[in-house]
């Protein structure tokens, strides 16, 4: 077997060292009717990398990726160019194959790229500090609302109807099995909420979306100053990380919390995951944070260098009383994440974030010109037409001819009947003319 | 100093104590060590590494939003963002570099070809919202693994979806919250059992779900007793989370009894799965009266640890828990393969909900189910049979020269308490610092907690004899000179590392998580 490393030899000299006479001897613990004698059948045997590879191929091969199909699906996971340099730099060994920063000078790199994501993440939101990331945007949500409620010692959340079905079904989950709550709005496919006359003094926080789960773009400042009046905390999710180079960022709009989804930058779609979970807050909520955290401080010569910090909020020194369960952040595609943005850099996200947008208005224009109705006033690069019909089956039926016209809203809001003839469509820099002008000839 | 026949020196003529005593360079680099400023302390204002076309000239359709303000990131070109990660690589340890023996976090060997395959045209580039027609492949692959995990656990149902491992404990336990609710008994069963060794995340997890935790303590053997079980089994008790093998390196002996008392009284028996690989394809945990165990597949299935992760938690679950798992999951019909993504489907009837957006790691899967095609059944018996090995090769030699807590085999991990230290003046943190001046990353440390000073060496299947050999001899060394009295060779280390011991206090009292333009220290990068 090519990863294992013994020859027989050197196993019986090892045996003989030990003084057992056979491996199994060492496993003399476990009981012996649940000790197998010989390997598990009805599993196949070991197999060489040419037949894995076969296999593997087949299985590949009969999916339709997106670069093999005109694609317009957006709805939380976007289909961005990733410049080849990242992909080479990830996986370096040194990156791809070591662990969590445990022993600080030895792993300097990781702590320092860490420092440098944590920085990037709280410039592009707009806070005061970010974490070493969560496991996706969908989870770091989750860890938000529980946040919300341990500052505010309250227990009570309002989700805005504009929200990710996928992550409002995981705060409903969250509060279905906890002392939490959630009120979840109805679902605003029109950008008709107003979620200010809900606030009470039992909420811990007020969680919207930006752009909205259909692609509306919202002013948040009056939602902002509304929380504040009642004590609330203003949570903001951005499942488009892109949109921050061409929009307001949620700090500055008056967020206390801003989670996001990284996967734009750096990472592939990859049937969904894994992805990178941002978590940004302001400082005086540092200590309440989830997850991981770098810090920057000094060695024993006075040279600048970076350590995990602030570990006593985290289980494996708190335990019962941790901040949060959570053990692992998403390294490799932080590190993924912040190689994409050093790349673009300040104008080169902006220029991405505009090429994103000319792209969905140009798509946007071409379906109108063929009938369509775009609900949407303002958007991103994502937004939302009414078909007049419902969008699954339509959507089922393109897929045939590998077109993947977009996200019909009944996927993600399957209760909402009033939701279903609508189709969520989403461009990138990766759209082509001749991807929208076939979208229109199949749509109008 | 000696020299080539041409006169050029061929070894140094000095002995150095300390890298940081050598001249200090004009940046400070030191030969292929170099001092790396951050990425901000680098940008050259004008520049991009990336081109991208023209963007169209349209109108914008942004409306109600006021301008983006300035964001602060650096503006650098290719080669030099190449080369700052590059450098900052070479500042990080790693399996490739080396044995790499942390405990209970399992640094085998990554196969590449795992990596090959999630890059695959058809993977990588799959979209979770495509229609199921378009993603039969992946589905089957989902399906795959799961059925392998099925096997190899010999349990009937796995949820995929949960991210890591104590996303695992999490979904594992609401499972068992929701399957106790479903008897009308959440309002008396609110204590989880767990063991005083247990890793933190246990009960964490079973805290944030609104349990009581009760720790039971192990005997002098390192294991819990089924007496020690029974004895706070009770009607109120809704689990026990048991890691098996446990934290220590050892296999619980009791393991059957505790899973029928914990039955019989009816509660659910969590297994805390971090340590499969010393029993995997050897040890059905279904065998062992299990309801459910979370399957790190960065550990057991090799995916890479990443700088620590993404991980994978999938948690296998008995018939009783089976209704319970999350959605999404696969269903096959004759060939067809469905996703269920909604507790509104009579499948998902029981289901306790939504754990994490669109349907797992699926990356982790393409990786893991890689390698249990590359192991096959066979590859894997003999990877957990070599990783106890190696661990009962390293215990037995070491076990003279350290001190062990617990007597016996171990399972693929070989522990130490730092009695043999006792009056040195040297403690373990000192020991492991010491280590990586001699080129290897030290054990897991101070865990478990039950352990005084503990060493948790875990060296994996894929460490060659010789490698393993080597590591004895250092650690045999090592002991002889902290028992020898050089207490100060152990406080100065590490001395051949980019950075000396690092202030952690200073980095929790004055914290500092960003850079700014006018940040603390100006001693270079």
């Amino acid at each position: 077997m090519r990863y294992l490393p013994h020859s027989d030899a050197d196993r019986a000299s090892m045996l003989a060292t030990i003084g057992a006479a056979e491996v199994d001897s060492l496993f003399a613990d476990v009981p012996d009717s649940a000790h197998l004698k010989g390997p598990i059948e009805g599993l196949p045997r070991m197999q060489s990398e040419i037949e894995v590879e076969r296999h593997m191929s087949a299985l590949a091969s009969r999916n339709t990726g997106t670069s093999a199909a005109v694609s317009f699906l957006g709805g939380g996971a976007y289909r961005h160019h990733v410049p080849a340099a990242v992909d080479h730099l990830i996986q370096r060994g040194e990156f791809l194959t070591s662990y969590t920063p445990y022993q600080p000078e030895i792993s300097q790199g990781t702590l320092q790229m860490l420092f440098e994501f944590q920085t990037m993440v709280s410039m592009l939101t707009g806070m005061e500090v970010a974490n070493a990331s969560m496991y996706d945007g969908s989870t770091a949500a989750a860890e938000a609302m529980s946040m919300a409620c341990r500052v505010t010692g309250r227990n009570k959340s309002i989700i805005s109807g504009g929200v990710h079905g996928h992550y409002r079904d995981i705060l409903a989950t969250q509060a279905k099995w906890t002392t939490q709550e959630v009120l979840l709005a109805p679902v605003d496919a029109q950008d008709t909420e107003d979620l200010t006359a809900l606030i009470d003094a039992n909420t811990a926080c007020v969680m919207v979306q930006n752009p909205s789960s259909f692609g509306h773009l919202r002013d948040l400042s009056k939602l902002a100053e509304a929380c504040q009046a009642k004590g609330a905390l203003l949570v903001v999710i951005v499942t488009e990380v892109v949109s921050l180079g061409l929009l307001a960022s949620p700090g500055s709009m008056g967020a206390d919390i801003v989670v996001a989804e990284g996967q734009s930058l750096g990472n592939p779609l990859g049937f969904g995951g894994p992805y990178v979970g941002l978590f940004a807050t302001r400082e005086k909520y540092m200590r309440q944070m989830p997850g991981r955290l770098c810090g920057e401080t000094v060695d024993a010569n006075g040279k600048r260098g970076f350590v995990l910090t602030l570990s006593t909020r985290e289980q494996h020194i708190r335990r019962e009383k941790a901040t949060s369960n959570i053990c692992t952040n998403a390294g490799l595609c932080a590190l993924a994440f912040t190689i994409h943005l050093s790349l673009l850099g300040e104008q080169g996200l902006k220029k991405l974030a505009l090429l994103n947008h000319a792209k969905a208005v140009q798509t946007a224009e071409k379906l109108e010109a063929a009938g369509l109705r775009v609900i949407n006033t303002g958007f991103f690069n994502e937004f939302t037409v009414d078909l007049g019909k419902p969008a699954a089956a339509l959507v089922d039926k393109l897929a045939e001819k590998k077109i993947l016209a977009g996200v019909p809203a009944s996927r993600l809001y399957p209760e909402a009947k009033e939701v279903e003839n609508l189709l969520i469509i989403a461009a990138t820099e990766l759209t082509t003319d001749a991807d929208i002008y076939q979208l229109a000839e199949v749509l109008k | 100093m000696s020299m080539n026949t041409q006169g050029r020196p061929t070894a140094p003529d000095l002995k150095v104590a300390n890298v940081n005593d050598l001249p200090e360079t004009v940046l400070g680099h030191k030969g292929l060590v170099f001092e790396e400023k951050l990425l901000f302390e680098q940008s050259s204002p004008g520049t991009c590494g990336v081109d991208l076309p023209l963007a169209p000239m349209v109108k914008s359709r942004l409306h109600v939003l006021k301008a983006r303000e300035s964001i602060g990131l650096p503006e650098l070109a290719e080669p030099q963002v190449i080369r700052h990660y590059t450098r900052l690589s070479q500042k990080n340890y790693a399996i490739d570099t080396g044995l790499y023996p942390l405990g209970s976090c399992t640094m085998k060997h990554n196969p590449r070809l795992n990596e090959k395959m999630t890059r695959l045209a058809g993977l990588a580039d799959l979209h979770p919202l495509q229609p199921a027609s378009t993603t039969q492949g992946a589905l089957q692959l989902i399906h795959e693994l799961a059925d392998w995990l099925m096997k190899l656990t010999g349990m009937p149902a796995v949820a995929m979806s949960p991210a890591a491992g104590a996303h695992g404990e999490y979904c594992g336990m609401l499972a068992i919250k929701a399957a106790i609710a479903d008897k009308g008994e959440a309002k008396t069963r609110t204590k989880v059992i767990v063991p005083e060794s247990a890793h933190g995340t246990n009960p964490a997890t079973a805290a944030s779900l609104g349990f009581t935790v009760v720790p039971v303590k192990a005997e002098a053997d390192g294991r819990v007793r089924a007496e020690a079980v029974k004895a706070v089994l009770g009607p109120d008790v809704a689990a026990i989370m048991l890691t098996n093998p446990n934290t220590c390196g050892l296999f619980e002996r009791d393991i059957i009894d505790i899973a029928m008392a914990v039955r019989a009284a009816g509660a659910y028996f969590y297994c805390d799965g971090a340590n499969f690989n010393a029993i995997v394809g050897r040890v059905r945990p279904a065998d062992l009266g299990v309801d459910c165990m979370h399957i790190n597949l960065h550990k057991t299935f090799s995916t890479p640890h990443g700088g620590g992760g993404p991980g994978a938690g999938p948690v296998v679950l008995s018939e009783r828990l089976a209704p319970y798992a999350p959605v999404p999951f696969v269903v096959k019909t004759g060939e067809t393969l469905r996703l269920i993504e909604q507790t509104t489907e009579k499948e998902a009837a029981k289901s306790i909900g939504r754990l994490k957006g669109f349907h797992g790691q699926m990356g982790m899967f393409i990786r893991a189910l890689t390698y249990c095609l590359s192991h096959g059944a066979d590859g894997l018996w003999q990877a957990s049979g070599d990783a106890v090995l190696n661990a009962n090769y390293i215990a037995s030699q070491l076990k003279t020269i350290m001190s062990q807590p617990y007597a016996g085999y171990c399972m693929h991990e070989a522990l130490f308490d730092d009695t043999f230290l006792k009056d040195t003046g040297v403690t373990t943190l000192d020991f492991a610092k010491a280590m990586i001046d001699e080129g290897y990353h030290p054990m897991t440390m101070y865990f478990p907690l039950v352990v005084h000073g503990a060493f948790l060496i875990e060296p994996t299947e894929s460490e060659s004899k010789q490698a393993i050999d080597d590591f004895i001899k250092v650690m045999i060394s090592l002991a002889k000179r902290a028992r020898a009295g050089e207490a100060d060779h152990f406080a100065a280390a590490p001395r051949f590392t980019p950075r000396a011991r690092l202030d952690e206090t200073r980095a929790a009292r004055q914290p500092v998580l960003r850079w700014q333009a006018s940040t603390l220290s100006k001693s270079g990068g």
